[in-house]
């Protein structure tokens, strides 16, 4: 058997997981995912790191002790860009340090840079480096990338075709609607991946609103092209890449039919400060009901259900009187 | 044209000289105060960091005001900073308020529009590029006597016999580099304010802590919001040395390159450029525990996010160089006498620490 590496399953878990899983099962690795967050890893996590971190780094810290004795290698990129424009917010930029500093015992990191520009190629010669350190040869690496990058594709596809990740993920079955043909009042439910599809997070907000025959539409759920479009509704980009999606998607949603919109938002997260009062604004401007959901490590279910719910009650009733 | 400006530390003196000298009406935002920052909390998204909030606050007091024009500067990130402008504008606007916004981009991202961004200032006042550039440089000769003089101060307070006597004469510098209008007489005025700072009576045969002020550009430079930190400092006879002054760092943004040190020392440690000086509060660290200083306060808007990440990594610079460090997070219900607390503490573990190595 293969050496085991470990992925933290927050945080760009959503978004590359399959990616990196298929990478290094190619060669010949056990990939071991932390398991789903729940109260020990946030307890872990709140432990290790400084109070005014966001939940989120918080929750990370939680899910690297969660592998740290487990596997012979973690995997903690250094997330800087996707698109050679917009950077990850600056706690993910600092993130393998903030890791190194805060955690004792750990095995050996990956902490490889990624800083890709606009091509594809940038992809393969970051996997190269990475395999290089792992000792791996050329093909091998190649045959690796590959075969991930087309796992990628797979499941940016699926996503977009309103699969939700924790389904090809966890293999869950979700019940969550997105369908308009099934009636129902439509919402868009906006936040950082990690964010929105991690229940622990977000207190069960999918399940939830598939309880109250809402359907859910996602940032995901958009290809990247459409979402692209809406950037000139700004005089700038925003500097971060996952509030840039945020962002775009309600831009994008607020031309659809949609019924309302409810950004999930991390306590003290500083991206979203901005983000949100934009979100705020413009969704004022088009008339649309808006609900900010602020989490944090005490949140509780119960209240953020009844805020939840007198919002869905509020939409529908706009709903029926149109 | 009535024009305004942001506030910071003392920069105001000498962006209103720069404004008046360009044929308008230069609307200098008052001193900032509870009013203005309850003013930027009522209307400022409850998580931005509070240089956004005063900001914000201090925007609203300048419109009051009857202001036209409001000049501030972007950025490029990856902080908030650099969006800051866009979303003041935005929510100002959303309020009703009928006034121009121009926001300046720094001018290696795209020197065209920095050039027609100042055209925008310059024309309506009849003012033309050469004379621009004269009353620019004498504007930057204000800042850095303005720079200067603080640096002085910083040092002398710490010794002054009359608690206090220092901050006066400060204002009264103040004053007079304010009043002088051409380089002759800013130069005469940087020249007496540093007889008048000499001339305090000091103590004699004493040393001073030396303490290392680091952390976010916008609380560092103003009293305001840090609490008077480095007054209070002095008072308690502490010299503190800051990291940043807006001469430096208009120097480092634009065209200069002085920040490689700092950037060296931080990499073992952070190795990557996270925004906002979050890389340098752990070079500066490094570099101040180098110089023997004996210790370094960082200063961080609540939420701040590099600050946040440079505060993660923090202890274990403070451990391996040996130099302790205190963080405080400022928000507008940080109140001075828990500042105080704290620092006399800190000072006490600091004279500690000193006496321990003297034995
Ligand atoms: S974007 Fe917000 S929630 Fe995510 S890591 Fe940054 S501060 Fe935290
Ligand atoms: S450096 Fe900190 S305080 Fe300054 S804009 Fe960025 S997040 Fe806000």
């Amino acid at each position: 058997m293969g050496k085991t590496i470990g992925l933290p399953s927050t945080l760009t878990y959503y978004s590359y997981f399959p990616f990196w899983n298929k990478f290094f099962s190619a060669l010949n690795y056990e990939v071991v995912a932390s398991p789903a967050s729940s109260k020990q890893i946030i307890d872990w996590g709140v432990k290790e790191t400084v109070n005014d971190a966001c939940i989120p780094i918080k929750l990370f810290h939680g899910h690297v002790i969660a592998l740290r004795d487990k596997v012979d290698y973690l995997f903690i990129p250094r997330m800087v860009s996707v698109d050679g424009k917009a950077t990850f917010c600056p706690k993910f930029l600092g993130l393998p340090d903030m890791v190194r500093a805060s955690i004792d015992g750990l095995p050996e990191i990956i902490d490889q840079r990624i800083e890709l520009k606009r091509n594809t190629h940038g992809l393969l010669a970051t996997c190269y480096k990475i395999g290089a350190a792992l000792k791996e040869n050329y093909i091998n690496i190649v045959n690796a990338y590959r075969k991930a990058y087309i796992a990628h594709f797979q499941y940016r596809s699926q996503l977009i075709n309103g699969v939700l990740p924790g389904e090809i993920l966890h293999d869950q079955t979700l019940n969550v609607r997105n369908s308009r043909t099934m009636g129902g009042i439509n919402l868009a439910v906006l936040g950082y991946p990690y964010e929105v599809y991690d229940p622990y997070i977000s207190v069960n907000l999918l399940q939830n609103l598939a309880a109250m025959k809402v359907n859910v539409w996602t940032a995901e759920m958009v290809p990247d092209a459409i979402l692209a479009k809406y950037r000139y509704k700004l005089s700038k980009d925003l500097f971060w890449h996952y509030s840039n999606k945020v962002l775009w998607a309600c831009y994008y949603y607020l031309k659809q039919p949609i019924d309302g919109i409810v950004h999930v938002s991390a306590f003290g997260c500083g991206p979203d400060s901005i983000v949100d009062k934009l979100m705020e604004l413009e969704t004022k401007a088009h008339n649309v009901p808006f609900i900010t959901l602020t989490i944090d490590e005490h949140t509780g279910e119960a209240g953020v259900l009844t805020r939840l719910e007198a919002f869905v009650d509020m939409v529908s009733y706009r709903r029926e009187r149109k | 044209m009535k024009v305004s400006f942001p506030h910071m530390g003392t920069s105001h003196i000498a962006f209103k000289h720069l404004i008046e000298h360009l044929g308008h009406e230069a609307v200098v935002p008052p001193n900032p105060s509870k009013r203005t920052l309850s003013l930027g909390v009522q209307h400022s998204p409850e998580f931005a960091c509070i240089p956004f909030k005063i900001l914000l606050g201090s925007y609203l007091e300048v419109l009051e005001q009857g202001t036209d024009m409001i000049i501030s500067s972007g950025g490029v990130g990856p902080c908030r900073a650099g969006i800051y402008g866009l979303l003041h504008e935005k929510i100002l606007k959303s309020l009703g308020y009928d006034f121009e916004m121009l926001i300046f981009e720094p001018p290696l991202r795209g020197v065209g529009d920095f050039i027609s961004k100042i055209g925008r200032v310059i024309k309506p006042g009849g003012v033309g590029w050469i004379e621009f550039i004269r009353v620019f440089k004498i504007t930057w000769k204000k800042l850095l006597a303005l720079d200067e003089t603080e640096i002085l101060s910083h040092r002398i307070r710490p010794y002054e016999i009359t608690k206090g006597e220092t901050s006066r004469i400060f204002d009264q510098c103040l004053y007079l580099i304010d009043q002088a209008q051409t380089q002759g007489e800013i130069e005469e005025a940087k020249i007496e304010s540093e007889r008048k700072l000499n001339a305090i009576k000091q103590k004699e045969g004493y040393t001073p802590l030396k303490v290392g002020i680091i952390g976010e550009i916008y609380v560092v430079l103003e009293p305001f919001i840090n609490l008077d930190i480095e007054k209070t400092f002095g008072e308690m006879g502490v010299e503190t040395h800051r990291s940043i002054y807006l001469t430096d760092w208009t120097r480092d943004n634009t065209v200069f390159d002085g920040e490689k040190n700092i950037k060296k020392a931080a990499e073992p440690h952070l190795n990557q450029l996270i925004g906002g000086h979050g890389i340098n509060s752990i070079g500066e660290t490094i570099l101040y525990a180098k110089n023997g200083f004996d210790g370094v306060v960082q200063l961080a808007p609540f939420t701040c996010i590099p600050e946040i990440v440079a505060k993660s990594i923090l202890p274990e610079v403070s451990k391996k160089f040996n130099i302790p460090v205190m963080t405080i997070f400022l928000d507008e219900q940080t109140g001075k006498a828990g500042v105080q607390t704290r620092v006399e503490a800190f000072v006490d573990l600091l004279e500690h620490k000193r006496r321990g190595k003297g034995a």
